[in-house]
């Protein structure tokens, strides 16, 4: 196949940079980082780059945990559409709960056995009643959203704000340029990382994705897998939202709700097929780095909000139209 | 049936008699229409001041929602789906509001018809690019999404007033007979007009056909490109006409856009269509707009918490497709 690839380029160099790029695609992913990187210090030479990195690395860091449920479920040629209202819920209840250091603890376990509950739910929606992922995290969006409104009108007087803990966690910065949520981020990285390529689950959702049929008939219990992808999915997304109300001091039923897609976009941008079995978390991570970078750099360059959003939409067609060619070639 | 009488003035007597058909055809077809039915008469139930005046309320609040319904429906038929239903609609309602403002009537009706080429040639856009790039649907009209609000915020970066007579009397009130409300009417004739047609010729089954097998609608002979994009720029223009439909009801241009195309996806898989492509038809999708929109009134009418309103949506969304699917699983075993 390579050989068909080669002889199809006339010049050799091409080919070559083609089969590098085809075969490892965060090459190019990393170049048009680092590009765009370079081409925000040029534009401004007198920014503090510590504090750029930093701050990239704040926004970038819930967006990247987003891009990784994304990332997790379309593997297994899903999608997850209710980790926007899962990550708004988990921040909210959480500060919803804490009243003091000492509650912190509570006001997250419940925070996260409220999320695992909702995964479980869209795991055992998709897993066993064969709903489509669309549909079922579309609507446990809906469920989310409303269930958390009702609860913020019930405890509205008892709310004492985003902890504190969670605002060290999201916002603050050690040595000018490592994040805090570095802490959260780096370990679960890893996991993840090493779930997916080191680990007999992590193969069973490349294979689920890629033939769900041949992973049947192997003995893949797929609602299983399901069932606890959809979990992971959510709590992670629940770690997202701490992170996400500690940066912004914001604890609302619809806070993440904007970054739900972005979250898709980021993976897709990472090299994950959405039809599943073909994809990673190193590429989401990118993915979702070249998203934040790109927002800076329109925003600093002076376009408005209009702009940003159509350029914003432009740059996640064109990467993806070139991930379409590189893979539909070979 | 539609070669019999080729005029626009059959489209309604048409449309009833393919209503009862498919309903007497199709079981899912009849269980919403039971739905719709059952929600009526317990909304009458819960309050006796329901009447002409509620379904005309009714009638003009789902508009907006029917025609992105309509929008969804076409491209999911044909294979697709389309995110960005909700963003055209956003930029028409603002490219129409600021246009007509303070101009004539007449200039108006142009401007009317203007967008509404408009929303094709955005369609058209979204086909032409999902067919060049080979990227996914989703992903292609996830991104051009934020093209089309850029372009909306662009136009106007906060509300605009731009109310005109005409365009609101358009849609409210009613036709002949109280319980006719105008935009029921509306929705038949756009609906009418701009897919019936279309279903029932050669385009229309290429359509049905690339959403049902790509392949096999390739090997027979059908340009799926072509396809594609004719069924996103017919998106558009139903996308379009909601736009123009939020100008008309609101007086205003929005650049935000509304939650319309996760609810427009919601409304087209309670109506039975298959999100694999090739299946259904509008009629479902419409009578699921219904629903949801009494659902959200009745949730009214009880002084209910209005966000128990939105549990109520994604529990129904999710448990009817949950009984359609193991319907299905059920038939596939036996």
């Amino acid at each position: 196949m390579t050989a068909q690839a080669q002889a199809r380029h006339s010049q050799p160099i091409t080919a070559t940079v083609a089969r590098v790029f085809r075969d490892q695609p965060l090459v190019p992913l990393l170049f048009l980082l680092a590009a765009l990187m370079v081409a925000f210090a040029i534009i401004n030479p007198d920014a503090n780059l510590g504090g750029y990195v930093a701050a990239t690395m704040r926004t970038a860091i819930p967006l990247a945990i987003l891009a990784g449920c994304q990332t997790l479920v379309m593997l297994t040629g899903g999608i997850d559409l209710s980790v926007g209202a899962t990550a708004s819920m988990a921040g909210f209840v959480a500060a919803s709960l804490y009243t003091g250091p000492d509650s912190l603890f509570v006001a997250v376990a419940v925070a996260l056995a409220l999320a695992a509950l909702i995964g479980a739910l869209n795991g055992l929606g998709v897993g066993v009643f064969r709903v489509h992922p669309l549909i079922m995290t579309l609507g446990m969006g809906l469920v989310i959203l409303g269930a958390a409104n009702a609860w913020q009108l019930l405890t509205v007087r008892t709310r004492s704000g985003v902890p504190p803990e969670l605002r060290w966690l999201g916002s603050a910065t050690e040595a000018t340029i490592l994040p805090v949520s570095l802490l959260v981020f780096v370990p679960l990285a890893v996991l993840i990382l090493i779930g997916l390529r080191r680990t007999g689950y992590g193969r069973l959702l490349y294979a689920l994705g890629d033939n769900p049929i041949a992973s049947r008939l192997s003995g893949v219990k797929a609602w299983q897998v399901l069932l606890v992808l959809y979990v992971i999915s959510a709590m992670l997304a629940a770690v997202a939202g701490f992170l996400v109300s500690g940066l912004t001091n914001v604890a609302s039923v619809t806070l993440v709700n904007p970054k739900l897609l972005p979250s898709v976009a980021a993976a897709v941008i990472g090299g994950t097929s959405i039809f599943g079995g073909r994809g990673g978390f190193a590429g989401a991570v990118v993915g979702a780095l070249i998203l934040v970078v790109t927002d800076s750099l329109l925003s600093s360059l002076g376009f408005p909000e209009a702009v940003r959003q159509i350029l914003f939409g432009s740059i996640i067609v064109i990467v993806a139209a070139f991930y379409a060619r590189l893979t539909t070639e070979s | 049936m539609s070669a019999a009488n080729p005029h626009a003035e059959s489209v309604r007597p048409n449309l009833l008699s393919t209503l009862v058909e498919s309903v007497r055809r199709d079981a899912w077809l009849g269980g919403l229409a039971g739905l719709v039915v059952l929600l009526l008469i317990f909304t009458r139930l819960i309050n006796p001041n329901y009447g002409a005046s509620g379904i005309q309320g009714l009638a003009v609040s789902v508009l907006p929602l029917a025609l992105a319904a309509v929008a969804q429906t076409i491209v999911v038929v044909s294979g697709g789906i389309d995110l960005s239903v909700a963003s055209v609609m956003a930029l028409i309602n603002v490219v129409a509001a600021t246009q007509m403002l303070g101009r004539s009537d007449e200039f108006g009706v142009g401007v009317a018809v203007g967008v509404l080429i408009l929303g094709l040639v955005i369609g058209a856009i979204n086909g032409i690019v999902i067919v060049v790039t080979r990227v996914a649907d989703i992903i292609v009209t996830l991104a051009m999404s934020f093209v089309w609000s850029g372009f909306a915020l662009w136009i106007a970066q906060a509300p605009i007033r731009s109310p005109h007579r005409w365009l609101s009397d358009l849609v409210n009130g009613s036709v002949g007979n109280e319980w006719v409300p105008k935009a029921f009417i509306v929705l038949a004739i756009a609906i009418g007009i701009a897919w019936i047609p279309l279903r029932r010729s050669r385009v229309g089954l290429w359509l049905y056909a690339v959403g049902s097998n790509q392949l096999a609608a390739f090997r027979s002979g059908v340009s799926i490109g072509r396809a594609k994009v004719i069924a996103y720029a017919v998106a558009g223009l139903f996308a379009a006409m909601g736009g123009l439909a939020l100008t008309a009801i609101t007086g205003q241009g929005a650049p935000l856009p509304g939650g319309f195309t996760l609810v427009s996806i919601a409304a087209v898989v309670l109506g039975g269509v298959s999100l694999a492509g090739g299946r259904g038809g509008v009629i479902g999708p419409m009578l699921a707009v219904v629903v949801l929109s009494l659902i959200q009134s009745d949730m009214t009418f009880l002084r209910l918490n209005s966000n128990l309103a939105t549990v109520t949506q994604g529990v129904i969304l999710i448990g009817v497709v949950m009984l359609g699917s193991l319907a299905q699983l059920r038939r596939t075993r036996a």
